[in-house]
């Protein structure tokens, strides 16, 4: 690296911290129409209409399963209401053989990959026939089939993670790269830095997604950080960056589809700034009331991105309030249906309680499981006797 | 058989490793092309090339994250920490992240190709951040496994075993050995079990436990014990998680006397673990207390490094008062 003459200056000139203007990338206006100018990504019927699919499932899932949390059905919930544009357009921009890394507000990327109703309800209830086989929070999706790396709640943490399995895909010499989801309150913690930096020196085909919601739990942006968003950042590492309109459904994808096409060409990373609006709670144990208004609330839903891509999509025919009724009535049935099948399902068997821990039940931990069984064997009223069952 | 010191042993052995396994990585900082800041790498990047050994960011925690992902992805990582009194800012990468990586996802995904290898260990004048024995740190995460070679003919064996064992393994090199300790190695590939101590030495009075650089400490104590006419059996644990209760219990069940030295403070010290456990598995075979002979709990001192060190003497005058109790 070196300075160019026409780069030095002999008096002291500060730069300032906002002298870098990212431009936001719009196609798809409120009502439904392009802006005058843009250009549609790659998008036909078929994945159009499987982008709504999701989007309107998802809307339902979040709906029923706050609900439920609500009930005392299930200990946690988070819903991804506002965020499914950014999500499911960014989703959609994917291979399957690619892999997900996600934060823990993305499950509509996963129902896109094909993640089915009773495996997200197997996941929630804890019981013996979820993936992760009842061990984390509800939320903690997981799919090895379906390439969605298991979330795991210390923030920050996919995103080194996600440099490194994109370095392995590129030395196993396949088409594929790695999207790694978080938000940018998790853009403070160290990882983020160390993950942006290692996969630009090393060459990582990674795409990074910020989702910018505007807050962190409680915390709203201007309090997160004093720049202009996490766009620049990616710039001081070398790494093309791109921002874009979170609801914005065309757009995201737009942008995704470019990243996808020159981070695998060059083997390099890019960062994706989405823009966008936690619409809801940050998770079923937070009120919103407590630190943001109504009002701020109801301006944000007029921008709702899943209106918006249903207007579009209504306006190429492709679509209508008939099917578009009967499939959100369809989803409620269903979810609702899959909630009364997976909360009856068993939990897992106690042996479980040892496994996975390492490959094979190490002598100590077999040891501690026998003593457990035989402990519980003499309380049969406080443990649930299920103690031979091996899963 | 060839004569290597302790780094040639492992840089031996991750030759060895990368020869027999097409997906092995080599990275950390100042590992590449100029072969690391104690030499452990040299050479391996001439030999296979900037794409399997390289130098990353100077980022502990970017390391470790990148190795997690790596190893998730099916590929075989081995990451360096320059030295283990740095591998703190990788704590949570390694905790929260590499030790619950296949049960958080009930088997979904693994980081089971994960070492990290670090050089740890004092008496090299290194003060408080070039002389920590950090390994208790980790023994209380379910999910990791802990090694600790003693000499390069276990080194090499064990670091292979650790490299293509299906966990997670932090290997803890003692960088006082690196070149001090020569011996005969074998130039091919072999491999020593983990989970399985070594009794280096047979005995009767009493039952001395170490691992690491340690190990060179006791046998120079027992050596002088044997003078004054204790047998004394000599145990390497080697593995520290999960660890041989078995050997060691035996030996003491045996001897009826058991002393424990490490390089580590005392407090939270691992040989706190061993001790808890053979008093209950031995209790009616124990003669005397458990002793345990180990850091003072203080950070590591410079000029009085001497005082601090759980040297051969204090192994000695413990021993003795072991026996005579």
């Amino acid at each position: 690296m070196s300075l160019e003459p026409q780069h030095q200056v002999h008096e002291a000139v500060m730069t300032s911290g906002h002298a870098l203007k990212i431009p936001v990338l719009k196609i798809l206006q409120a009502d439904g129409t392009l802006y005058p100018g843009a250009s549609l990504p790659s998008i036909d019927k078929e994945l159009a209409l499987k982008i709504y699919d999701t989007l309107a499932f998802i809307r339902v899932l979040d709906e029923r399963m706050l609900a439920a949390q609500r009930q005392g059905r299930i200990s946690f919930y988070m819903t991804c209401i506002g965020e499914e544009a950014a999500v499911t357009g960014s989703a959609a921009a994917l291979s399957d053989d690619d892999m997900i890394m996600a934060q823990y507000r993305e499950q509509a990327a996963l129902r896109l990959r094909g993640f089915t109703t009773e495996q997200f309800m197997n996941q929630m209830f804890s019981n013996e026939k979820d993936l992760g086989k009842g061990r984390q929070m509800p939320i903690h999706y997981g799919s090895n089939e379906l390439n969605y790396m298991t979330v795991s709640s210390p923030l920050g943490t996919q995103i080194p993670q996600a440099a490194g399995y994109a370095y392995g895909q590129k030395r196993a010499g396949k088409d594929a790269l790695t999207l790694c989801y978080f938000g940018e309150g998790a853009a403070s913690e160290g990882d983020f830095h160390a993950g942006l930096n290692m996969a630009a020196v090393l060459n990582c085909p990674t795409i990074f997604f910020c989702r910018n919601n505007g807050y962190a739990i409680s915390t709203p942006v201007e309090e997160q950080f004093a720049g202009d968003g996490i766009a620049p950042r990616g710039v001081g590492y070398g790494i093309d960056t791109i921002r874009v309109d979170g609801n914005d459904l065309l757009a995201v994808l737009a942008a995704t589809q470019h990243a996808r096409e020159v981070a695998l060409a060059e083997n390099k990373p890019v960062l994706i700034e989405a823009m966008s609006y936690r619409l809801g709670a940050h998770s079923s144990s937070d009120d919103p009331s407590g630190y943001r208004s109504k009002e701020e609330e109801a301006k944000w839903r007029e921008h709702d991105g899943v209106h918006r891509f249903k207007l579009w999509m209504m306006a190429k025919g492709w679509w209508d309030d008939a099917q578009d009724e009967a499939l959100m009535e369809g989803y409620r049935k269903e979810v609702l249906a899959a909630v009364k099948v997976a909360e009856v399902i068993e939990r897992p068997a106690y042996n479980t309680l040892v496994t996975d821990v390492y490959d094979t039940v190490p002598k100590h931990l077999q040891q501690q499981l026998e003593q457990t069984r035989a402990h519980m064997a003499r309380y049969p009223d406080v443990y649930p006797a299920d103690t031979d069952k091996e899963a | 058989m060839a004569q290597m010191n302790l780094l040639q042993a492992i840089n031996s052995a991750m030759d060895v490793a990368m020869a027999s396994d097409d997906t092995a990585v080599v990275f950390g900082e100042d590992v590449g092309h100029f072969g690391g800041v104690f030499r452990a790498t040299s050479k391996l990047q001439e030999k296979y090339g900037r794409e399997r050994c390289f130098n990353t960011p100077l980022t502990e925690q970017g390391i470790i994250g990148f190795a997690n992902g790596l190893a998730a992805q099916g590929s075989t990582a081995i990451a360096e920490i320059q030295f283990a009194d740095y591998i703190f800012p990788a704590f949570d990468q390694l905790v929260n992240e590499s030790a619950k990586f296949r049960y958080r996802s009930g088997n979904e995904f693994d980081v089971g190709r994960l070492t990290v290898r670090t050089p740890y260990g004092g008496g090299i004048a290194g003060g408080h951040y070039h002389s920590q024995s950090p390994e208790a740190y980790f023994t209380h995460t379910p999910g990791l496994k802990i090694v600790v070679p003693r000499n390069p003919y276990e080194a090499k064996g064990l670091l292979l075993a650790s490299i293509r064992d299906d966990n997670p393994v932090i290997f803890f090199e003692p960088k006082r050995l690196y070149r001090a300790a020569v011996g005969e190695v074998p130039e091919g590939d072999y491999q020593i079990d983990l989970s399985r101590a070594d009794v280096v030495k047979q005995g009767t009075d009493i039952t001395l436990l170490g691992w690491g650089a340690q190990m060179e400490l006791i046998e120079k104590a027992a050596a002088m014990a044997q003078e004054s006419g204790i047998s004394c059996e000599i145990i390497d644990l080697r593995t520290l998680l999960p660890w041989d209760v078995d050997t060691v219990a035996k030996s003491v069940c045996k001897t009826g006397r058991l002393l424990i030295s490490h390089e580590a403070p005392l407090t939270g010290g691992f040989a706190g673990e061993v001790a808890a456990t053979i008093q209950q598995e031995c209790f009616l075979h124990l003669e005397s207390p458990i002793a345990r002979v180990c850091g003072m709990d203080t950070p590591y001192p410079l000029a009085l490094e001497q005082a601090h060190m759980a040297d051969h003497l204090k192994i000695f005058e413990a021993i003795k008062a072991n026996v005579e109790f």
